[in-house]
């Protein structure tokens, strides 16, 4: 019981220890930094570290025994009927989560001790990273929707502060602003569907929730005087929230942008964890979704439409960081149309397996940039296989896994996914199901196109820097070579546990599905063909990016200008932030800068306190003119004063 | 001839008093001719004083002007001196030129 409170508070704790450490002045003292970064490093690893083997013990307590509790820290708030407490609610979703958040959290910190150790910031940096563990842990045991706001909120403010972690780079500010204000778009749909949630239920306590979903699924809701089914309103409310943070099709434009920050961190929050919490809150949700047929429509659409989107933008992107960014926003695609079609199973599943090859990647990739003297843009890269042949062979054991091919991670949670997809005989399932195998075909092509243009071919950078490659330290490789482990080996050894026969019992009661959603089950029993397909369009994109990039590498020239007005759509990220530029950006930078010219300075300030100031020093300007400073003036205006007084007196008084 | 009654004491000093007045307003030389008219000033009240007390045989009002008379010869002697030190600092004493207080 106690294990959980350590596992969530030890992240907080570093965090606090390594930020203090980040206010000791070092001067220009080498020797005294060095040794505070050090501190800082190995203070905040070795409890993400601990963290990470508790929550490998706690997953096998409550996924492979079924125990399941719910520890209170403590009695939060209470307002009127709005009572809650502060409480870890551990279950089996939330096992899965504290693993991977716990054991990429604690990879990422150890290669940040590599990767970062030339920063001059770096106790900020890992106290950071540690604060945002602590949130997203917040997020993954919430016990009701208040809490799980709190960790959401959380770790969108850690995220924030990680993108713009390189404050002087304009680009970064920018970045972590625009993650910081789309997200806010999102949260305020969360916001509103936990107002919702309570005025249906009268409680934010999930169990609560849970329990009494049922009698109101039929309940409705009245908004601006129209009735609406309340549940269908509460599930497309959070599922908002859930794109904001997902990063889903037309919310998802601050994440390739995001990539501004440090490359851990983009492995981290913007690949394994933070993305993927609008799939865990969804899922987590799953007794809401499950009596809402439209909600689980409108998200089917949504996640097959960006996994499709995501991919043909990957397919056009130069800088090595977007394209796996890109890759990640069309993976999460692939999570959400599973939930779309009750696999909330195979979603979690592939949260899972993509948390370990996604994180592999970007470490990957940043173990590339490391070693090509910073350098992000592919056309610059290549012929560097052979210089470094580690992070070459990790890079394709992140990529076959990404492109599910058999035996690594991502085959089997992707493909029960598209199985799953199949399997649920409906319009919209039929709809994910091919926008899902377009991508998957996609999303090898990018991923081999990825590694021959980085890794083979004549090198294009100069001869400084390829002077320069050369393979990362053992810090930055040894975690590496665990997500790598993680990439191979967690969809075969998962699959069991997480889709397969000990599904029913390993998941427990963290999971609702109704019957009249069979998908999951339906995905075991779908024709041979459907199975082979994903495997199929895989290799063929394989061998496509093989054939483009290795072979004949004068063809991606020859189809770019044979599509012209297509590439460049794409290759525009489809014109997203153009038209949020110019439907939402300028129109609100013209009212403020109306409202603040207009309405702040000229009326209210020029009105208020400064028209009154102005007003005095006029009167008193006017009035000053009275003084002369000759004496007889002042002597005829007492006589004048006299004179009156005397009449007064005389005539009017007397 | 006729007598000469109350009534002309009071009009020369209401003379005398005017004049002081005047002298003060429209003097645009130096600082010395207001300090004279300042004099006058007290002189018209003194003969006032003296014209009262001898009409209604009180002799309050002559010993209260050898008290003025006092007061004026203080009067004209700091005034002076205060006109030699501002002399020397200034450099002037017409009145035009002194208008430190002006606004």
């Amino acid at each position: 019981m106690s294990m959980i409170k350590a596992i969530v508070f030890l992240p907080l704790l570093a965090s606090m220890l390594a930020g203090m450490l980040a206010f000791v002045k070092c001067g220009s003292d080498k020797h005294k930094k060095h040794k505070i970064d050090l501190y800082a490093q190995w203070l905040t690893s070795a409890a993400l570290l601990v963290a990470m083997v508790l929550s490998w013990i706690v997953f096998s307590q409550v996924g492979l025994h079924g125990e399941t509790y719910t520890v209170t820290v403590l009695h939060w708030m209470q307002s009127g009927d709005l009572d809650l407490n502060w409480a870890l609610k551990v279950d089996t979703l939330t096992a899965v989560m504290l693993v991977v958040v716990c054991t990429v959290s604690a990879m990422v910190h150890v290669y940040s001790v590599g990767y970062m150790h030339h920063d001059p910031d770096v106790p900020r940096f890992m106290s950071y990273l540690s604060l945002f563990t602590f949130f997203m842990l917040m997020l993954v045991t919430a016990d009701n929707l208040v809490q799980m706001f709190f960790g959401w909120e959380g770790v969108g403010l850690a995220s924030y502060l990680l993108i713009g972690f390189w404050y002087n780079k304009p680009s970064a500010n920018a970045a972590a602003i625009k993650a910081f204000v789309v997200n806010r778009v999102g949260d305020f749909g969360f916001a509103l569907g936990i107002f919702a949630t309570f005025v249906m239920f009268g409680t934010v306590n999930l169990d609560t929730i849970f329990a009494n979903a049922g009698t109101l699924a039929d309940a409705q809701i009245s908004i601006f005087s129209g009735e609406f089914h309340a549940i269908t309103v509460i599930c497309l409310l959070l599922f908002i929230g859930a794109m904001g943070k997902s990063a889903q099709l037309g919310l998802h434009t601050w994440l390739p942008d995001a990539m501004e920050g440090p490359t851990p961190v983009s492995a981290l929050i913007h690949a394994a964890t933070m993305v993927t919490a609008g799939v865990f809150m969804v899922s987590r949700m799953s007794p809401l979704f499950e009596y809402s047929d439209f909600a689980l429509q409108v998200v089917t659409v949504v996640g097959a439409s960006t996994a499709i989107f995501a991919a043909t933008i990957g397919c056009t992107q130069f800088d090595i960081k977007r394209v796996i960014a890109y890759s990640t926003c069309s993976q999460l695609g692939y999570m959400f149309f599973a939930i779309g079609v009750s696999a909330y199973q195979a979603a979690i599943f592939h949260l899972m397996t993509h948390a370990f090859f996604k994180a592999l990647l970007f470490l990957g990739a940043g173990s590339v940039i490391h070693a090509m003297s910073d350098e992000q843009d592919m056309r610059k890269m290549g012929g560097t296989w052979k210089l470094i042949p580690v992070t070459y062979s990790l890079m394709w054991i992140g990529s076959l896994a990404l492109a599910g091919v058999w035996p690594f991670a991502g085959y089997f949670s992707k493909d029960t996914i598209l199985e799953a997809a199949y399997g649920a005989h409906t319009g919209v399932g039929n709809y994910a199901f091919w926008m899902g195998i377009t991508a998957a075909f996609l999303t090898a092509f990018y991923s081999w196109r990825l590694i021959i243009m980085t890794f083979h071919g004549t090198p294009r950078a100069d001869e400084k820097t390829m002077a320069h490659v050369q393979e990362s330290p053992k810090v930055m490789i040894l975690p590496l070579l665990l997500l790598a482990a993680g990439a191979c080996g967690a969809g075969w050894v998962g699959y069991e546990w997480f889709v397969g026969h000990g599904a029913a019992q390993f998941w427990g009661n963290s999971i609702l599905v109704l019957e009249s959603h069979p998908a999951l089950e339906n995905a075991h029993h779908v024709p041979g063909w459907v199975k082979l397909l994903p495997l199929v369009v895989g290799g063929a994109g394989i061998a496509l990016a093989y054939v483009m990039y290795m072979f004949v590498p004068s063809l991606p020239g020859l189809v770019v200008s044979a599509i012209k007005p297509i590439h460049t759509f794409v290759f525009n990220k489809w014109y997203f932030d153009e038209l949020y530029d110019a439907v939402f950006v300028k129109p609100a930078f013209i009212i403020g800068r109306g409202l603040w010219k207009v309405g702040d300075q000229a009326i209210i300030d020029g009105l208020g306190p400064n028209g009154v100031a102005q007003a005095t020093q006029d009167t008193a300007e006017k009035a000053s003119v009275l003084q002369t400073g000759y004496l007889y003036h002042y002597a005829f205006a007492m006589l004048v004063g006299v004179v009156l007084m005397v009449v007064w007196y005389m005539y009017i008084a007397g | 001839m006729a007598d000469i009654g109350l009534g002309h004491y009071l009009t020369v000093a209401a003379i005398l008093f005017a004049t002081g007045m005047f002298g003060i307003f429209l003097n645009r030389k130096n600082v010395i001719v207001i300090l004279m008219s300042i004099e006058l000033l007290l002189l018209g009240v003194n003969i006032n004083l003296v014209a009262f007390s001898v009409e209604l045989g009180d002799m309050v009002g002559q010993v209260f002007s050898l008290f003025i008379l006092t007061v004026a010869a203080a009067e004209a002697a700091i005034g002076l001196a205060i006109l030699v030190v501002f002399f020397r600092n200034r450099g002037s004493i017409a009145v035009d030129d002194i208008n430190g207080m002006k606004g």
